[in-house]
């Protein structure tokens, strides 16, 4: 079986800081993959150098994704090609209603793929009916992209656009932060609903709360630019109640 | 991958679509400037005394004014005296229909996609073509002619209804102006007039293309429009030129009279040519337009989409003297390449509960300069005056600038007055949000800048929306690839 996504020793820096030291991973189709970590361990570097950010320089290692160099593709190839992220602060983009920029993303990634465009009146019966199943309010997306949406509304609105774009690789970059416990239940009920055997979820998350409702395959614990430790579900738990600085122990005692 | 900066730099080395020259005979005047010009040009027109009457008092006193430099712009010296002031298509006099006229003038009208034949018909738009200084074809006058509704070349105006020219011609923009209103009013050669009589609703968009097309030709265009009692019209005015290495002076004035309970939309797109990425070139567009709310509960709405010329120096404004009359004034400039713009407007409150509102949008790329610069003015006797004033702009890649300069004289303590102000980049963030949904940069930089002008573009008849939309987009995209 091909891996959805395969990382081998990636290194990455920003401005000669060195924040990735080596991240190895692999997320094989239908699995869903949990990276935790404090702030500052480079959990969101990796989710933004994966979804092609310019703002880090790669350094070292490769990265696959369904067997093609992902770090050689421009971020709207990614996403052609079926990648991706859910942005932990998803930008206002002021004017631009919400209807219409989905339905050029969507097209845009139809247009890579060789695939017919959806005209301008099939595409809100197709968003009614991801709406529907998502159990998502479809009323935002008559509103200019994320402007004035409070934080829940525009975590439900990433997850309404992952669910229409349909991606094979959904990247969740702190999806959690910033949500009460309601939002956070409709957001990964969202995602729930949208697990499959040929997607593959990433979800990078400082707390366990999330993985309460979203319950991984594997557990990835990130220290200082490293996977340091990687185990099943339980781990979160683990981690929950005895914290990071038993990881950090751990590693020491292994030193 | 390219860099977002790289990209935006990209976006500026665009061709301009409309750089062609039509080769037709003209029948021009010398160049230079003296009143045997300005003789000449009268007689050529058969104009009556009155007209070169006032030419000449226009010319007199431009001798003793001075070229303005406040504006923020900047171009070498115009040599005035080696401009042609006069020059005319050859072509047979007094057409009968578009049958009879140049079809190389029609094939220059269908590349600039001026829809002046029988399709237009069904969009219910009636053209008054201008092709350098003269009139050359008009529609639908028959239809409007039905409702009184007088929509003719400058020209015909003075001949047929000199009255009317008498009454209002600089009744809103005096010859003595300013100093390149004053130099139109000595030289105009023609131009459009509108007279929607009392009470009728003119029911068509009235729509004027002008081109400039002889080289060294100062364009003088003279504009009036009068709404009677009771009456309204809407009238758009869409501006290309062909591609030129010497710069070309662009002096129009436009006044609008509108009277009691009368309005006058006025909708401008100015796309012409800008110059080559070095600078080389483009149009100076020095334009004086105002308009006077004359009557009481009278409106006077200004939209301009301006992305072309090389200098745009421009400040469409209204003098709200009948008590609850309303003024507007929604822009969207757009400097790319080495542009320039200075523009923004004039509200000038002299009735009672009088209301304006200027929403101005201004965007810059390349090493453009962009700049609103707006006066709202409360005379004494405007009691309960309000004006709201939004300015924005929208700066794309590290070397253009945006500036605002906005005046605020009020002489009357109930008056209300709001000003907002805002400056953005467009955000490699807001970029990168885009690109990771599958959107190219350059389509995502045209739906972030076509947000940013929503405003303005709702105010457009609709049909015209599109138009400026698709301009705004052939202005900021590309070379991106």
């Amino acid at each position: 079986m091909q891996a959805m996504l395969q990382i081998d020793n990636l290194q990455a820096s920003i401005e000669e800081k060195e924040i990735l030291k080596g991240i190895n991973l692999t997320i094989n189709p239908g699995e869903v993959h949990a990276i935790m970590g404090v702030n500052g361990s480079g959990k969101s570097t990796l989710a933004n150098i994966l979804g092609g950010r310019e703002d880090y320089r790669v350094t070292g290692g490769e990265v696959k994704f369904l067997g093609k160099d992902l770090l050689e593709m421009a971020p709207e190839v990614r996403a052609g090609e079926g990648l991706f992220l859910a942005f932990q602060y998803p930008v206002e983009l002021p004017g631009v209603n919400g209807m219409y920029f989905l339905r050029t993303a969507l097209n845009s990634i139809k247009k890579y793929r060789g695939e017919a465009e959806m005209g301008v009146r099939d595409f809100p019966v197709l968003l009614k009916e991801k709406a529907r199943l998502l159990q998502l309010d479809d009323s935002l997306i008559n509103r200019s992209v994320n402007e004035g949406f409070s934080g829940g509304e525009k975590k439900r609105n990433e997850i309404l656009q992952m669910s229409v774009l349909e991606p094979k690789l959904c990247i969740l970059d702190e999806t959690d932060s910033g949500l009460d416990i309601d939002a956070l239940q409709i957001v990964a009920d969202g995602v729930n609903r949208l697990r499959s055997p040929e997607r593959s979820f990433l979800i990078i998350t400082h707390y366990q709360r999330l993985l309460d409702y979203i319950v991984p395959d594997f557990v990835h614990v990130m220290i200082d630019g490293q996977i340091v430790k990687s185990g099943p579900k339980e781990l979160a738990l683990e981690l929950e109640s005895k914290g990071y600085n038993w990881v950090r122990e751990q590693m020491s005692t292994v030193a | 991958m390219t860099t977002t900066i790289e990209t935006i730099e990209g976006l500026t080395q665009r061709e301009y679509k409309y750089g062609f020259v039509t080769d037709i005979e003209t029948d021009s005047a010398p160049p230079g400037l003296n009143e045997d010009i300005i003789r000449l040009i009268s007689l050529k027109k058969g104009e009556p005394e009155f007209l070169l009457e006032w030419r000449l008092k226009a010319y007199r006193k431009w001798l003793t004014m001075k070229e303005p430099t406040w504006a923020f712009v900047n171009y070498p010296p115009i040599d005035y005296q080696a401009l042609c002031y006069y020059s005319a298509p050859k072509q047979l006099p007094n057409l009968k229909s578009l049958d009879e006229v140049d079809p190389k003038l029609l094939e220059t009208y269908e590349k600039l996609g001026i829809p002046l034949i029988e399709q237009k018909r069904l969009a219910g738009v009636a053209v008054d073509a201008v092709f350098d200084s003269v009139s050359v074809a008009t529609t639908y006058k028959k239809e409007l002619e039905e409702h009184g509704i007088i929509f003719c070349s400058f020209t015909d105006a003075v001949k047929n209804h000199p009255e009317l020219i008498k009454k209002y011609l600089g009744s809103v923009v005096p010859y003595t102006d300013n100093y390149f209103a004053t130099l139109n009013s000595a030289v105009f050669t023609d131009g459009s007039f509108v007279y929607i009589p009392k009470g009728v609703k003119c029911p068509l968009e009235l729509s004027t293309y002008f081109r400039i097309n002889a080289q060294n030709t100062g364009q003088f265009e003279r504009t009036l429009i009068i709404a009677e009692e009771g009456s309204s019209v809407s009238y758009l005015e869409g501006c290309t030129a062909p591609k030129r290495d010497e710069n070309q002076l662009h002096a129009a004035v436009v006044e609008l009279v509108a009277l009691d309970n009368a309005s006058i939309k006025y909708s401008t797109i100015q796309n012409w040519y800008p110059g080559d990425e070095n600078g080389r070139g483009g149009i100076y567009n020095f334009v004086t337009k105002r308009g006077i709310c004359q009557g009481k509960n009278s409106k006077i709405s200004w939209t301009q989409v301006e992305t072309g010329s090389a200098i745009t120096w421009k400040y469409p404004s209204c003098i709200l003297k009948g008590d609850n009359s309303i003024g507007e004034f929604y822009s969207v400039a757009v400097t790319n390449a080495h542009q320039q713009a200075d523009t923004g407007t004039k509200m000038i409150h002299i009735g009672k509960n009088t209301r304006s509102t200027i929403v101005s949008k201004g965007i810059s790329a390349g090493v453009g300069q962009n700049s609103y610069r707006g006066l709202v003015r409360i005379m004494k006797g405007a009691d309960n005056a309000r004006n709201f004033s939004q300015c924005d702009s929208m700066l794309l890649g590290d070397k253009c600038g945006a500036h605002t300069f906005p005046y605020l004289e009020v002489a009357n303590p109930t008056a209300k007055v709001e000003h907002e102000a805002s400056t953005s980049k467009i955000g490699e963030d807001q970029i990168f949000y885009c690109n990771q949904r599958g959107i190219s940069t350059e389509d995502a930089v045209s739906m972030i800048v076509h947000g940013f002008c929503k405003e303005v573009f709702k105010e457009l008849p609709m049909e015209f929306a599109v138009e400026a939309r698709q301009l705004l987009s052939i202005s900021l995209e590309g070379s991106v690839g």
